[in-house]
């Protein structure tokens, strides 16, 4: 059974959770920061897989993305090597060629990509094309409904009336891969 | 006044990200959530779906986020699609069975359950799949029960790994899924299949009822795996090449569960599994993955040596392969089967201890485990060499275990004693601080019984000592030595090698020298000024002695104290009686390790059962303790006299053992101090276990057997035997027998005697109780009882059955006098 995902940057801040085993809050954020710092003192050409203080961890890491899987010793490890690697090639077909940034400002849509994949720790999915094509669907009967955003006019000029500080144009963040995403409406 | 919209989520992120501190990122999401738990009392269905998405935002950075669980609850009985996406969402992230709140969403999944729209239909699937409680589960099986005998594809899918969740919550509710299973395998779509395989495993590891049932699909899914493998390129399941790997690794988990212990299946898989062994691609991931599962899969059931022999070769191969991740995934696999064949991974192990080399920590681990794994009376020299070597020059995080695992090997194969003194030297000179505190009394037992040994120790330890007192547990042996065989150090008597010279002046400067040192422990105090004592009866200078002592008889340190005042006392008052109790140690009942394969288990658990004896209670525990415990077993004041020793790692059950007694070293280990304390308090007892008058009457007679427990259908029935070489041991077989209709599996028997008594707890024979009295678990247990007291013991027993852990405490009065008397 897997029993988290974990991604995070190389800086540990964490990009999507996912706890498939109950844990109270803190301990979520402390097995995050006890991970983040076991995998992030690995080589690059060490194997993939470390034994953790609760689970054994099996992971990737993609240029500025860890993606952690913390599985039980249910699991074949070389298989979910493959996983990881799957679940990644459908983010890159979801948001062509997904970036950091990405999942950044889309957590929910990483979620509900994930949620297509995997399901209460197990693996739900494998079929890239066939993942991609429901997330495709739902994500389409969302954007009839008006997405996130409910009432867009409203939303427009409440955010004109809003006190937000001046957000310059080239946000001097580490991890900005190349492109400003062209964000859809939620 | 309306509130104006709240912010979307991406503007949340983003002003969020303009942070500089974590204090202003702080300040920032206090301020949104305010504005957020506001925008919630106004009860605006418009924006709820926005709030809580950027709750869940915030929630991944750390910050609490449980005043929008209500909220999600609201989201999830909405009509529109958007709403209940982010509702179910934040359930599952939000919520969990421990609070109440949770099932309110019962009736919602329900009715999402036969929504119209199928991917509603999903989303209720997949959180009640993720978080159902029990009672939700019980509620809503039907629905899902249903759901699995849809031809929609999507839902199957995730219908049937709905169920899996149900069946682990409530296991009583597998059955109902059963019928729901019969067509499962004929689908064509493969996530259905897939899903399918995992609650068909499922539903074969929690019931053999059901095993037994499912081993006819046999046939079908060595069919399936056929067409994956024969089927040409398929461009919708493809994976580097080789067609849905996924399904191929899990229909492999599931051949290995049917085919184990079963001929028929087994031999109707031999083929498939021999096609899949050669003609799989190892050149990417994928072809290794499934390799390696049909390795498992081999080794595991009962296959044909020729089929045994190619598994291995796979592994053997894997292990000199390139890619790290082969390489580990390889050495975990040898560690599984190392213990059923053996031989043949013998065969790999100059591989295998080149492997302790590795750069990759994780690669080193599993290499350390299956070289102490391999370790035998033959490669002993060979593989000890290794190891010491391994020992240098490792990380600190294997030190301790490496230690442990070469006492363990060591004692278990030394070819001769100088050998294992030396060993044991190397260790404690090299990694003497990483040694585990409860491995110095078993140093000292083993010292004190190789007696023609013990000029040579002391003075190899003597010599170490000048070298580096700040090793504490090699500073401990060598005190305790030096204590009791000091005189032969002074004496020169040393055979081994050349005799060093040494005056008893400078072997007190050393002993002194280690109380005064900042490098020693209070517990390392304890043993030098114990061993300094000691030293006026083989010593001649017996006024530095009574210095010394008398010195410390005002330490701050109150154990050293109590010490020193009790020595002293012991020069003025009842100095008659010192060389009695001064004497040399005899000999010590050798109790062996708690059952054969100690450390040198196999499976990858032998992982937790090494970190859990980092958190076990020291041993090391004054006797004045003992007394808190056993008031299980009420009476007896006497403290024990003999303190026998204890393995460094005792077996699971042994482990379990030590904390249902407490610090008590009945099976546990001694005090750090075995013999001075314990005179000091009851001089008459000092000598009376020690002698080895027959205290059991040399009765021939069989002893008749007994039923020591019967209760929920498991029968635990003792026999009896005499111990050859020494009449005070009983030795004790436990069969326990199960006549319910399902096993009782993780089966642990656990017993603590009276203070008077020893016991020794051997490892069972198997850990699971077969159910309808098909084969019993047998467990070895020695009891040794030097005053021939009424033997009693109190039992407890702890196993799982029918998915529920059992435990129960039982006394066990009824033995046959012969037994004791």
């Amino acid at each position: 059974m897997i029993k988290a995902i974990l991604i995070f940057n190389n800086h540990g801040k964490p990009r999507l959770i996912r706890f498939y085993q109950y844990f109270a809050e803190d301990m979520q954020q402390q097995i995050i920061r006890e991970t983040f710092h076991l995998v992030s003192k690995r080589d690059d050409n060490v194997c993939n897989f470390l034994e953790g203080i609760y689970f054994t961890l099996i992971y990737r890491h993609y240029a500025t993305l860890y993606f952690v899987f913390c599985v039980d010793s249910s699991e074949s490890e070389l298989g979910i090597l493959d996983l990881i690697q799957v679940f990644v090639e459908t983010l890159d077909k979801c948001f062509e060629n997904v970036c950091e940034l990405d999942l950044i400002f889309h957590m929910d849509k990483v979620h509900y990509i994930l949620q297509e994949v995997v399901m209460g720790g197990m693996v739900l999915e494998t079929n890239m094309n066939e993942i991609v094509a429901q997330v495709e669907l739902q994500n389409r009967m969302e954007k009839s409904e008006g997405g996130l955003s409910g009432a867009p006019a409203r939303a427009v000029s409440a955010v004109k009336n809003m006190n937000l500080p001046e957000i310059p144009r080239n946000i001097n963040i580490g991890d900005i891969n190349i492109k400003v995403p062209s964000l859809s409406p939620f | 006044m309306r509130m104006p919209a709240p912010i979307r989520l991406r503007e949340l992120i983003r002003t969020i990200r303009t942070a500089r501190t974590q204090a202003e990122e702080r300040e920032m999401i206090q301020k949104e959530c305010a504005a957020i738990r506001s925008s919630f009392r106004e009860e605006d269905n418009t924006y709820r779906c926005r709030n809580v998405a950027k709750l869940l935002y915030m929630h991944m950075l750390g910050y609490p986020a449980h005043f929008g669980q209500l909220e999600c609850l609201k989201l999830i009985a909405s009509q529109k699609f958007t709403d209940k996406r982010i509702g179910y969402l934040g359930a599952m992230l939000l919520l969990d069975e421990r609070q109440d709140v949770h099932l309110l969403m019962t009736n919602c999944i329900k009715n999402d359950l036969n929504h119209s729209t199928q991917y509603v239909q999903g989303l209720a699937l997949c959180t009640l799949g993720c978080m159902g409680s029990s009672e939700m589960c019980r509620d809503l099986a039907g629905e899902v029960e249903k759901l699995l005998k849809t031809s929609n594809s999507y839902l199957r899918k995730k219908a049937a790994l709905c169920a899996v969740h149900v069946i682990r919550k409530v296991p009583e509710l597998m059955e109902m899924f059963l019928p729901a299973t019969k067509n499962l395998l004929s689908e064509k779509n493969h996530g259905v299949l897939h899903t399918s395989v995992v609650l068909l495993t499922e539903m074969c590891e929690r019931s053999p009822d059901m095993l037994s049932h499912f081993r006819k699909l046999v046939p079908q899914l060595v069919r399936i795996l056929k067409n994956l493998i024969m089927s040409g390129y398929s461009p919708e399941h493809d994976v580097s090449g080789i067609s849905d790997p996924f399904l191929q690794v899990r229909i492999l988990r599931l051949l290995r569960i049917l085919g184990k212990g079963d001929d028929d299946s087994s031999e109707a898989m031999n083929d498939i599994l021999a096609q899949v062994a050669t003609n799989t691609e190892t050149s990417k991931n994928v072809g290794n993955a499934i390799l390696y599962e049909t390795v498992l899969t081999i080794m595991d059931i009962k296959s044909e040596s020729g089929l045994r022999v190619l598994a291995i070769n796979i592994l053997g191969r894997f292990l000199l392969n390139n890619d790290k991740n082969i390489r580990y995934v390889a050495l975990t696999s040898l560690l599984k089967t190392v213990q059923t064949d053996h031989n043949a991974v013998q065969r790999h192990r100059s591989t295998i201890v080149d492997c302790l080399k590795d750069l990759d920590v994780s690669i080193k681990r599993r290499a350390m485990e299956l070289s102490f794994a391999l370790v035998n009376g033959n490669n002993i020299r060979g593989m000890m060499k290794e190891l010491l070597y391994f020992l240098d020059s490792c990380d600190p995080d294997f030190k301790a275990d490496c230690a442990s695992g070469i006492f363990l090997a060591a004692e278990k194969y030394a070819p001769s004693k100088r050998w294992h003194i030396d060993t044991i030297m190397r260790v404690l000179t090299t990694a003497g601080s990483y040694v585990r505190d409860d491995s110095v009394p078993n140093l000292i037992q083993l010292i004190t019984n190789s007696v023609e040994m013990h000029a040579y120790t002391v003075q190899r330890l003597y010599k170490a000592l000048l070298d580096d007192i700040s090793q504490q547990p090699l500073v401990q042996v060598a005190s305790w030595c030096i204590g009791e065989y000091g005189d032969l150090l002074v004496s020169g008597q040393c055979e081994e090698e050349e005799p060093i010279q040494v005056s008893e002046d400078e072997v007190l400067d050393v002993l002194e020298g280690l109380l005064v040192s900042n490098l020693s422990t209070p517990v390392t105090r304890g043993y030098s000024l114990t061993a300094i004592m000691k030293l006026s009866t083989r010593f001649s200078s017996l006024n530095r002695i009574k210095k010394v002592v008398s010195i410390y008889g005002s330490s701050i340190d109150v154990e050293l104290q109590q010490r020193a005042v009790e020595y002293n006392a012991l020069f003025k008052k009842y100095d008659h009686m010192r060389p009695a109790l001064l004497e040399r140690m005899p000999i010590m009942e050798k109790t062996a390790t708690n059952g054969p394969s100690e450390t040198v288990q196999t499976n990858g658990e032998t992982d937790s059962t090494i970190l859990d004896t980092k958190h076990l209670p020291s041993i090391s525990q004054p006797a004045s303790q003992a007394n808190d415990l056993l008031d299980l077993l009420g009476g007896n004041d006497v403290v024990p006299i003999i303190q026998t020793t204890v393995p460094t790692k005792p077996a699971s059950a042994g482990g379990e053992l030590l904390d249902l007694l407490g610090d008590l070293s009945l099976t546990g280990g001694p005090t750090p101090t075995p013999a001075s304390s314990v005179p000091m308090s009851q001089p008459p007892f000092l000598l009376d276990g020690l002698t080895s008058q027959p205290l059991f009457n040399d009765i021939a007679a069989v002893i008749p057997p007994m039923t020591a427990y019967n209760k929920n259908g498991l029968i635990i029935e003792f026999t009896f035997e005499r111990s050859n070489p020494n009449p005070n041991i009983a030795v004790i077989t436990i069969h326990a027998t199960n006549s319910t209709e399902a096993d009782m599996t993780e089966f642990v028997f656990q017993a603590a005697v009276p203070k008077t008594f020893q016991l020794q707890l051997l490892s069972p024979s198997s850990n699971v109780v077969p159910a309808f009295n098909q084969g019993s678990v047998t467990q070895v247990i020695r009891v040794l009882n030097p005053q021939k007291q009424q033997l009693r013991m109190r039992i407890k027993l702890t196993y799982t059955h029918k998915g529920s852990p059992v435990q129960d405490l039982a006394e066990v009065n009824n033995f046959p006098p012969q037994s004791w008397q």
